[in-house]
Parts: C-alpha cells; structure tokens; sequence
C-alpha cells in the first residue's frame, strides 16, 4: 500500500497555511497607508522626526518613569526652543490634536494598541 | 570545534546581510529578491520532499512494544500507545504532535560505581523543546501583523495576551524571553552534556544558532536599536501583494534579520528541520498495529509471481528431496522397477 492519498491533502493545508498572507491579501486588500497628519501649533517635534518615528514610545515611558518616578521636570524645549509640557495628555496631544487623525492612522496600520489610553484622557475628536 | 564552523557561517552570513545592504542595489537584493528565492525554494523543495516520501510504499504496520497490542477480549488494550483503529492513530499523533509525547518518554542513562548502569526519567529537553516550539509559534503568528492589512484579530488577541504583563513601552513579549531561553537552553545542552556534545555536528548547531541570530536581532529591533516599523511593514505586505517597495529609512539591522530568514528557508527543506512535515510521517506513530484485522499487501510484490503452497513445492522438488535424504510428507510412487530402485531403499534406511 501506498499513503500518497492521505499525504498530498495534508500537503494542501500546508501550503494553504504558509501562503495565507498572500491570500489573505488578495481577499481583503486594504490598500490605506498611514498618513499621520502634521501639527500646524509648531514645526519641531520634542526630538528628530526620524528619532520620533521609530522610537516615540521609548521617549514617552522615559518620561513616565522620570516625571512619576524620579520627580523630573514636567517642561522641555524644542532645539527650536520652542516650550512644551512633558507629558502624554498635555504635551504630545497639545500638538498632535487629533489622536484617530495622528497615533491611530500608524497604530491601526501596525495593529499596536497601546493601552495608556485606559487611564489617560484621549483628546476630544473634531467630529 | 563544529560549533565554532556553525557559529563561523552564521557570522559571516550577518555580516554579509549587514555589508551588502549598504551597498547600492543592495537593499533591493537583500529585501526583496532573496526573500523571494528563499520563499520558493523553501516551498518547491519542502513538497518535493514530501512527494519523494508519500512515494515510499508502507508494505507493513510497524507495531511497538510502548503499549498492550489489541488482543484477547479480557486483556485490557492500551488504546493510545498501540492502537488498532484510525481514531487511536489519530489521538496518538495529535499528542505527538502537540505535546511531543515520545519526547516526554525520554531517559537518561548513567553509570554510577559498580559499574552499575541506572536508567532515569529525563524532562528538560521535553521541556524546552516545547517552550522552544510554542514560542516559535506565536512570534510567527504575531508577526503576520506585518504581512496583512487589515490584521486579522487572531493577531490582536496573540499580541495583548503576549504582552499581558505591561512591561515597559514597548511592551515586552513574554514569548520573546522564553524563546532566547529555551534556544540558549538547547545550545547548552549540546555544548556542555559531553556525550551530546559528542554526537553533535555542524548540522546541529547551524539551525540553533541560525535560529539564536533571528531571535538577537528581532529582540534588539524591538527593545533595544528601534526600527521604523511602519516602512518595514510596507515592504512585508509589498512582498506579499506583490508591490514590494524598500524605504530609505529602514535600517541594516532589518537586512540581517530579514537574510537569517531568508536562509533559514532555503536551508530548511535540505536539513534535519524537515521533521516538520517528517513528524507527520512517522511510521511508528501513524500506523494502527492492525495487523491482524487487515490483511497488508505488499505494494512492490509481482503480481506475476503466483503462491507457492508447501504441497505444490514439494510436488515439484519430491524427487530431488527424496535423492538428499530430505524427509517428505508424500512417499514418491514406488517407480516400476528398475536399477536405481533399491539405491534409494538403502538412502532411506541410512538416515
Ligand atoms: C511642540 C509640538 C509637538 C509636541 C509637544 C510633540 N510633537 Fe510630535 N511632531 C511635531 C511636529 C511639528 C512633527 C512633524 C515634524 C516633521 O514633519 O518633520 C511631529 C512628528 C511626530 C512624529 C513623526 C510623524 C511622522 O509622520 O513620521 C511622531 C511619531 C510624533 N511626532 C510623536 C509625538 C509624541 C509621542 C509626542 C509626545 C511625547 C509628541 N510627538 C510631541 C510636534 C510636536
Ligand atoms: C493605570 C493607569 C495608567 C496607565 C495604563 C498609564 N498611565 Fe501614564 N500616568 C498615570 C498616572 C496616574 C500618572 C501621573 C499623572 C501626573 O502626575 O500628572 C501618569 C503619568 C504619565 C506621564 C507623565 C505625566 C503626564 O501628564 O503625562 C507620562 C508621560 C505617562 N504617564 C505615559 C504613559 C504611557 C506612555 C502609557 C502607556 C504605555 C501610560 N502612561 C499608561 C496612569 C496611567
Ligand atoms: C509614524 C507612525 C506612528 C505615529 C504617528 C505614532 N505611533 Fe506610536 N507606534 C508606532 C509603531 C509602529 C509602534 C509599534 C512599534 C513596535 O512594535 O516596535 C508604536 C508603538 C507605540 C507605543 C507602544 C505600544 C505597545 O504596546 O508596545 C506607544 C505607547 C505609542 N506608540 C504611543 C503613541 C502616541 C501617544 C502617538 C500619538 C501622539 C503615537 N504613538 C503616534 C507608530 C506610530
Ligand atoms: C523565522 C521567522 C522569524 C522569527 C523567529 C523572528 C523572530 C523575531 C523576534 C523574536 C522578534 C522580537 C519581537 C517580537 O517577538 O515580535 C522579531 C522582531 C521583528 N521581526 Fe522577526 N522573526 C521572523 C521573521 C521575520 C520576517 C519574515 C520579517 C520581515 C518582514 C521580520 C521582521 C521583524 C521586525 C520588523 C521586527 C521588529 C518588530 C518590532 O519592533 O516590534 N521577522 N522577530
């Protein structure tokens, strides 16, 4: 006897299962790219936009733990000197008014959820 | 030492990724062609090789001695160890599979003075072997967040229970601390047991440290240089849909992590790693020891090749038997007579 007939299925499911992304993406093409909307307020951000596109999250729990844990200041200034409050609610969303039209466009694309949102005020939405 | 030819390649194999990413062409190279190559060698040649096994022929069950055979109705069967019918194969390889039954059944040899030889049950290997293979798993599975859009919410629900413990930003994978773990655990038992290390080959230590580069360099992406997540996710769903496109801010770390998988897959179908889909194949494992209920033909017999009854072997050897003094169940006619005759009446009183 040979067992082809039961192993070649089997085989199927393997393929279908590592190919899945490909697909997937043939069925639920999304095609929306991130597209975080600039602040008018200023020009800078707290850091370098390339240091701020990869590396935000590291900047905001650094913050945390100084402010909440170290007693740090809670102002700093742009290398444009412009003044800005460290802090989630006050300082990041005083710029970037719109959460869903700023964090969310990349967030939702990237499938992260940070859940800072549990306790923190999110601003209020235009519409 | 082999495990420094393995660690060697793996070196060089970064290094390469690293150097040839830097130069021009080399990011379309490194991103997107090779991922392709390795993507389609690791699938033609993974079903080849399952093609070139589903053409054995299976000409007998193979049962084991880890459990009681199916047999007289008052002697209890041990239905999962030897079983006789498809839904205890089933159960069987599904522990196998899952839970690595045949490795939880491991031993440890040891001499101990005497020289007495002592058996012990032996779990860590088990162990880490499945920590090592979940954990595997679920840093597969989260990373299709990078392959599709809209993610699935498989995905969600993998990353918020991966990260359930909220530590840090961002948030760290306890799948990420467990994997390096248990891959440093599997290393080390390869270097420092000394008859492991004995049996150990290059080929061994490859996929481990291979495998050990793709776990550094994902963690340090994440925890520790920072990568821009969102052009490297361009270019993974680009290559799934077809559109690949590098950005100019993906950095060469990516490039090493991407190679290292890169030839994982191409090595794959050609190395040991194959027991993923051997797993599925093991004949101890997957066949039901029904021997006895089901009769099975061997596929390579000729079928021109007819039985051969002891009756009709003897019908057709009687004579020569007779003449070497081999006993028969049918005395030949006594021949009308004639000189041999008594010959073989003296043969017969001989023996
Ligand atoms: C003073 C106003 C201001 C504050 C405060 C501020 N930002 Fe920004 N941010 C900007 C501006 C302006 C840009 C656009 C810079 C550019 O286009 O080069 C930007 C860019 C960014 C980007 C990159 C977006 C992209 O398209 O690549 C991220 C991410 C970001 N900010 C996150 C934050 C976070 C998180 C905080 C709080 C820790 C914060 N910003 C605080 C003004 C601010
Ligand atoms: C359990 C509720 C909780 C969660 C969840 C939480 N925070 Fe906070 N956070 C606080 C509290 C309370 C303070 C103190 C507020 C103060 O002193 O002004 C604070 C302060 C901070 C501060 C400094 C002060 C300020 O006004 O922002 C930062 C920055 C911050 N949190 C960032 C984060 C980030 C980033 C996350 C998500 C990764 C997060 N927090 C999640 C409760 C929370
Ligand atoms: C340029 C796109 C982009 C923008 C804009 C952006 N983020 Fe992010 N953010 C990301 C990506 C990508 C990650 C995931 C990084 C990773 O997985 O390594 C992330 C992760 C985070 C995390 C860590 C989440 C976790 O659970 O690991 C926090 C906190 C965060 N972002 C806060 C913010 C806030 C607040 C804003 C808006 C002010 C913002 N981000 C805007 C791309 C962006
Ligand atoms: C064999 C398959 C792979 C393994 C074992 C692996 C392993 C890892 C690990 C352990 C991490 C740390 C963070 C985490 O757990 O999510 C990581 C991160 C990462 N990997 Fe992989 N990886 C694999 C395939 C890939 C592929 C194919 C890509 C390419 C597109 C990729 C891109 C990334 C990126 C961009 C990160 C950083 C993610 C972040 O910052 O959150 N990986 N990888």
């Amino acid at each position: 006897m040979y067992d082809t007939g039961k192993i070649i299925p089997g085989l199927l499911v393997f393929v279908g299962l590592v190919t899945f992304p490909i697909w997937y993406g043939f069925v639920s093409a999304d095609g929306h790219l991130p597209n975080p909307e600039k602040p008018t307020k200023a020009k800078q951000c707290v850091e370098s936009t390339e240091f701020m596109r990869t590396s935000h999250m590291v900047l905001l729990n650094d913050w945390r733990d100084n402010i909440v844990r170290e007693g740090g200041s809670r102002h700093g200034k742009t290398a444009d000197g412009t003044e800005f409050v460290r802090s989630l609610h006050k300082g990041c969303m005083d710029c970037h008014t719109s959460k869903r039209k700023f964090c969310d466009e990349c967030h939702t694309y990237a499938a992260v959820k940070p859940y800072c949102w549990d306790c923190h005020i999110q601003p209020k939405e235009a519409n | 030492m082999k495990v420094l030819q393995a660690l060697g390649i793996v070196l060089a194999l970064m290094l390469l990724a690293y150097v040839g990413a830097a130069v021009p062409g080399g990011r379309t190279l490194f991103g997107v062609v090779l991922p392709y190559l390795g993507f389609a060698v690791f699938i033609i040649f993974f079903i080849a090789k399952v093609m070139d096994w589903a053409r054995s022929p299976v000409p007998f069950r193979i049962p084991t001695t880890a459990g009681q055979a199916n047999s007289l109705p008052w002697i209890k069967q041990n239905k999962l160890d030897c079983p006789s019918t498809t839904s205890g194969v089933i159960g069987r390889m599904l522990l196998e599979v899952f839970l690595f039954r045949s490795l939880f059944k491991n031993t440890r040899a040891e001499i101990h003075e005497g020289p007495k030889l002592a058996y012990g049950s032996s779990k860590f290997l088990w162990l880490f072997g499945l920590l090592f293979h979940y954990s595997f798993l679920t840093i597969v599975l989260r990373h299709l967040r990078l392959f599709t859009d809209p993610v699935p919410g498989f995905v969600h629900i993998l990353e918020f229970a991966d990260g359930f413990m909220q530590v840090g930003a961002p948030v760290l994978y306890q799948t990420d601390i467990v994997f390096l773990g248990a891959l440093t655990f599997l290393l080390l038992r390869r270097l420092l047991l000394p008859n492991i290390r004995y049996i150990s080959l290059p080929a061994d230590y490859f996929p481990l440290l291979l495998i050990l580069g793709i776990g550094i360099t994902g963690v340090l992406m994440r925890y520790v240089v920072r990568v821009d997540v969102i052009s490297i996710k361009m270019l993974a769903n680009g290559l799934v849909t077809g559109k690949p496109f590098v950005a100019d801010t993906i950095s060469g770390i990516f490039f090493i992590h991407m190679f290292l998988i890169t030839v994982l897959l191409t090595y794959f179908p050609f190395s040991k790693l194959m027991h993923m889909g051997g797993v599925f194949l093991s004949p101890t494992r997957n066949l039901a020891n029904n021997s006895r209920m089901v009769r099975h033909v061997n596929p390579w017999n000729d079928p021109s090749i007819k039985p051969h009854s002891y009756a009709g072997y003897e019908d057709e050897f009687r004579e020569f038997m007779v003449d070497a003094g081999l006993p028969v169940e049918k005395e030949p006619e006594p021949k009308p007579a004639e000189e041999e005759a008594p010959a073989e009446g003296e043969t017969k009183s001989e023996s």
